[in-house]
């Protein structure tokens, strides 16, 4: 078989990062918190950037554990649907340029969540990582850690169960 | 003061909430009922409309928050511990969510409360939580 010159790194990174874009930003909740997400590669960091709205405790203060709950939950959701568009991209079933003008797969659907609250959340930024432990056909497990100054201090985890879409095949 | 001026101010000093448009319409003896209307912005999936499992969660933390709160040996404020929510079904789009969560059980550090979410279909739950959260002294 022939060699095959990759494409350019730009145009494979702008592709991803506008598939990512279009899956997170179809969603309103997601654009009302705020939030909004890093990719390295096929990894993602979800980014809570400080607003006023999300506080629970003026007095401390402190974020809203609704807050801090619905940020992770999202941060499970996204990764895990992204975990999903990244294969299928790349094994070519899925076109990027497809996601990107609108033909969006459809999310995950939560089951349950359960978030244990290690620290006050801090009138600042905060970051979650989720991490895929199970993905099956129709169910998925993902663990979710947030921190905000420092990564080796997580103020909040979360575990969720999620339903996958319907593949119709 | 009375109850209903209690609970107006209760939601007004909690930025979030008062962002998710909650109205704290019970509370008294470990017991709470809050509603969020719908809002377009809540929406988590725009094919559907349906409102986002986050913006429930918030609404689940805020009305067991407010149940343990309001437990006679709660002597002052209270934080979450853990929260377990349950998703049964999503909600109507355009129907308002009401939460009724109860504090079951207090102990001199932590209080156990149950909730339970529906729309207007009062006999099917959208959602229920458990949690455990402090009490402050």
């Amino acid at each position: 078989m022939a060699y095959k010159r990759p494409e350019p790194v730009q145009v494979i990174k702008q592709r991803r990062d506008a598939a990512l874009s279009a899956l997170v930003h179809g969603v309103p909740y997601i654009t009302f918190m705020g939030i909004e997400f890093d990719r390295r590669g096929d990894e993602l960091t979800a980014i809570l950037p400080y607003d006023d709205k999300l506080i629970g405790n003026p007095l401390l203060p402190a974020l809203h554990g609704g807050a801090i709950s619905g940020f992770m939950e999202v941060a499970a959701v996204i990764g895990l649907g992204w975990s999903v568009l990244w294969d299928e991209i790349e094994r070519g079933e899925l076109d990027a340029d497809e996601v990107v003008r609108g033909h969006l797969p459809r999310l995950p659907k939560t089951i349950d969540f359960t978030i244990d609250y290690l620290r006050t959340g801090l009138p600042r930024d905060a970051y979650a990582r989720a991490k895929v432990n199970r993905s099956g056909r129709r169910y998925a497990s993902v663990h979710v850690e947030a921190w905000q100054d420092n990564r080796a201090r997580i103020f909040a985890q979360g575990t969720g169960h999620f339903l996958m879409p319907r593949r119709d095949d | 003061m009375d109850k209903a001026k209690i609970a107006k101010q209760f939601i007004k000093a909690i930025p979030h909430s008062r962002a998710l448009g909650m109205e704290l319409t019970d509370i008294g003896e470990g017991f709470a009922r809050i509603e969020m209307p719908y809002a377009a912005q809540l929406v988590g999936d725009p094919e559907t409309g349906v409102i986002h499992g986050g913006a429930v969660s918030a609404l689940m933390d805020t009305c067991c928050g407010a149940a343990a709160m309001s437990h006679p040996s709660s002597p002052a404020g209270t934080a979450t511990i853990d929260l377990r929510i349950d998703y049964m079904r999503p909600a109507t789009p355009g129907q308002t969510i009401a939460t009724e969560a109860q504090c079951y059980h207090i102990t001199r550090s932590v209080a156990f409360v149950r909730a339970t979410a529906t729309d207007d279909d009062k006999d099917n739950p959208v959602a229920t939580a458990t949690g455990a959260f402090t009490v402050e002294r």
